[in-house]
């Protein structure tokens, strides 16, 4: 089982769980099985075509799945899946 | 409007933070609770990893955020939000700001002008995400005896 962790912004999607237990065998359908239980993180995660939006990285452990394999990189027991919103700003 | 409330420690955190940076932006994260009313009672810095226009930006990376919810989870608190300064600008977001803002977190902005704090504002994004201005309710700490002797000079 794969551990994905739920940034703070979204826990209000998810009954303010702060993790959700994935059964799936990569990172795709992990973050699938998420938007299945808790259907409100959706539109949050993905786009209108289905992919991570632009402002949210998704880690195994502390490597980017754009370095692996993306939604296919593999997970396992133990695998801990990381959703990250992008912060950064600026005056002007 | 809603309120946060900003403990004097980690208010004065983010200040030096915001001083010592000038005239580059300085970012961070606050934690605290958010039961009845929303405390932040600590805050710490993170670098800002923007490589140009310092000045005018700010970025987190991705393993400081996560190591921010980690911290969180292991100390029994709630991320609340994050800080950055605005050098020579008012402390209202910018457009900049509100591309990248999340709901639920607040957004604490602090103008620097000459180095000097000019002020501390806080943000939320509305259910329209659009921002809303917080009051910020400045809580002394309980036993600060700088605190305590200053009220007798009143």
């Amino acid at each position: 089982m794969a551990k994905i962790i739920i940034p703070t912004p979204l826990r209000k999607f998810t009954d303010n769980q702060s993790s959700f237990q994935a059964t799936s065998g990569n990172v795709g359908e992990a973050l699938n099985e998420l938007t299945t239980a808790y259907p409100g993180v959706k539109g949050h995660l993905f786009d209108d075509n289905g992919q991570v939006r632009q402002f949210i990285k998704v880690f195994v452990g502390e490597d980017d799945v754009k370095d692996l394999d993306n939604n296919a990189t593999l997970v396992e027991s133990g695998t801990v899946i990381s959703i990250v919103p992008a912060i950064a700003g600026g005056s002007c | 409007m809603t309120e946060l409330i900003l403990t004097e420690d980690a208010r004065k955190v983010i200040i030096k933070d915001a001083e010592s940076a000038y005239p580059h932006e300085c970012c961070g994260f606050f934690y605290g609770s958010d039961d009845d009313k929303r405390t932040v009672t600590e805050a710490i810095p993170v670098v800002n990893t923007k490589e140009e226009n310092r000045e005018r930006r700010f970025e987190i990376s991705a393993i400081d955020y996560m190591k921010a919810e980690q911290y969180a989870d292991e100390n029994g608190l709630t991320l609340l939000g994050v800080y950055h300064s605005h050098p020579e600008h008012a402390a209202i977001p910018s457009e900049h700001d509100l591309r990248q803002a999340l709901p639920y977190f607040s957004y604490i902005v602090v103008s620097v002008k000459k180095a000097k704090t000019a002020a501390v504002l806080s943000w939320k994004l509305n259910d329209q995400g659009r921002f809303e201005q917080e009051t910020v309710i400045n809580q002394n700490n309980p036993f600060d005896v700088d605190v305590f002797l200053s009220s007798f000079n009143q």
